[in-house]
């Protein structure tokens, strides 16, 4: 008991303390400064009347749909292309993985300069095939792809790693019965490779379900929520109205949907790692 | 049959190439970001402010990394991003040593139980008590400090659950034999068992270290003093005002000396931060 207890300490107090405390909280209306009043579930119907906090809950979803697909389709791609040996394929794997060890807020600087309308990479390759620059980030339309963009290239090392674990577990004996039967690549593809890690490919999407549920830094660093709205996550609005705003007990009972619907995704994610072989 | 056998294996060597030529062509559009940000970093800011495209051509300077070097917080920053990442690191890897031992090895009423409730944490998501946790610190007059910034990461059960299934995975048979020599229970978690679980340490170690390097709410939000501020943190704080006072090939100077210890870090212990860090997301 002795072992656990310093480690126990910290959990119940940084952690299970202020998830109860924060389902207090979300019963009140209470301020930064200690102000709070009992208001029930006040704050929740508050929130499904928030047309900014509907948009952002809009927001997320339409972002996830933006980049998960593309981060599993991509990361699958690429594992399948550098999953051999050769040193080009090494050190295509290391590019690959590089931007993910960047902090968001540099790889948010690096795409700022790639996006902006006068000066930007872009602008000046548009510029140069005679086109007019493109405001990506002050374009309503355009901002979330933008930032969806960003994260792609921040966050595909981490499906195609996964992927490269993936395909080196497929049986050796499956490809060289496929070659046996004289089967073509794109044969061997398709009913050896991919039926194989079908697990892998559900445990990729769920996480990268749950990574860009909490999509935050990216939105705030490049286009702060705008324009008009069009771009404010989830974990943005919290930020706001806790931290800015400093309605607390708002911004805690907005924590405690996002919490929710984590949690339906973690779950999912627990049952496919379970699920070892039926899947 | 020779010939037909012939003419596949061209077919699949033109197919190599032609993957092979496409998937360099996306390695070059994934580096173009970081190669453009490093033009920039090495032309003077007056030259940018006419033309952007002027990165092509001569002249470069390293002006906006000696103005760095002379006047910027931005080592000051480096060394609160050291200081937080190493000593959340070796934070998490002792308490989790202790309690995967714990939970691995010891009886004590309520293991089980304990345990489980442990790894719902791993559920929560850290926006989801962020606001009662900066309350708590606030109380506790923990902003602005070191301990303030490290402690959160801590308190997080991967590492725990992660020790644990280490610590299970070894043979009883060890603790056994040790214990035939009549060595203490403490002497054998730290002289025998400790070193066994090397590699879960080196995974934990890296994963924690990598995710204190690059977290940005927390620190945004209590370590809000510019002199503790982490790297992740002051680099943000320039780029709010972005392209107004300092100047863009100054900007994009100090997000390439910023960038540059972890991607170093990275090219040397590749192997490792791969493994780390896809080892803790399944």
């Amino acid at each position: 008991m002795l072992y656990v207890a310093p480690f126990l300490f910290l959990y119940v107090t940084l952690l299970v303390y202020p998830l109860f405390a924060g389902f207090w909280l979300s019963l009140h209306k209470a301020d930064f400064f200690g102000g709070s009043r009992f208001v029930g579930l006040e704050n929740f119907v508050r929130l499904s009347n928030d047309k900014v906090f509907i948009g952002a809950v809009g927001n997320t979803f339409y972002f996830i749909l933006l980049t998960v697909p593309a981060l599993a389709i991509i990361g699958l791609g690429l594992a399948l292309a550098l999953n051999r040996t050769t040193r080009t394929a090494a050190f295509l794997r290391g590019v690959f993985f590089s931007s993910s060890v960047l902090s968001v807020t540099i790889v948010t600087l690096l795409w700022k300069v790639v996006f902006a309308p006068d000066g930007g990479f872009l602008a000046n390759l548009f510029e140069a095939f005679g086109k007019q620059p493109v405001a990506f980030l002050s374009d309503a339309d355009l901002a979330l792809p933008a930032i969806a963009i960003t994260t792609i290239w921040w966050c595909i090392g981490l499906p195609m790693m996964l992927f490269l674990a993936a395909l080196q577990q497929v049986p050796r004996e499956l490809y060289e019965a496929a070659a046996l039967d004289n089967a073509g690549r794109w044969k061997t593809l398709w009913n050896v490779t991919l039926p194989s890690i079908r697990r892998t490919f559900a445990l990729v999407v769920i996480i990268e379900v749950v990574l860009q549920f909490q999509l935050f830094g990216q939105a705030y660093l490049m286009t702060q929520g705008g324009p008009n709205n069009a771009s404010r996550p989830l974990v943005l609005f919290i930020f706001e109205v806790g931290f800015t705003r400093w309605d607390v007990g708002y911004a805690v009972a907005a924590g405690q949907i996002l919490f929710g619907l984590i949690a339906i995704a973690a779950m999912a994610q627990y049952f496919v790692a379970r699920r070892k072989e039926a899947f | 049959m020779a010939a037909q056998l012939a003419s596949g294996a061209v077919g699949r060597r033109l197919g190599d190439r032609v993957i092979l030529a496409a998937t360099i062509a996306l390695a070059i559009v994934m580096v173009l970001p970081m190669l453009w940000a490093v033009g920039l970093s090495l032309k003077s800011n007056a030259e940018l402010l006419v033309d952007t495209n002027s990165v092509l051509k001569a002249p470069w300077t390293l002006r906006n990394y000696y103005d760095i070097l002379i006047g910027s917080g931005v080592f000051r920053w480096l060394l609160n991003s050291i200081i937080v990442s190493v000593g959340m690191s070796l934070g998490v890897l002792a308490l989790s040593s202790l309690a995967g031992y714990g939970f691995a090895r010891l009886e004590f009423p309520g293991r089980n139980v304990i345990f489980v409730l442990v790894l719902f944490g791993l559920a929560i998501p850290e926006q989801a008590v962020i606001l009662v946790r900066h309350q708590l610190f606030s109380d506790l007059d923990l902003h602005n400090t070191y301990a303030g910034l490290m402690l959160p990461g801590m308190s997080a059960p991967f590492g725990v659950f992660l020790m644990t299934q280490y610590f299970k995975a070894i043979p009883t048979e060890v603790d056994e034999a040790a214990m035939l020599d009549n060595a203490s229970r403490f002497k054998i978690f730290w002289r025998v068992l400790l070193p066994m679980t090397l590699p879960a340490q080196a995974t934990l170690g890296i994963f924690t270290f990598l995710h204190a390097w690059n977290d940005y709410w927390w620190p945004l939000v209590s370590g809000t003093n510019e002199q503790m501020y982490t790297l992740t943190v002051g680099i943000a704080s320039t780029q709010m005002n972005f392209a107004e006072s300092a100047g863009l090939g100054y900007l994009m100077a100090q997000a390439v000396f910023a960038g540059l210890p972890i991607l170093i870090v990275y090219m040397f212990f590749q192997k490792y931060i791969v493994r780390a860090v896809s080892g803790a997301a399944t």
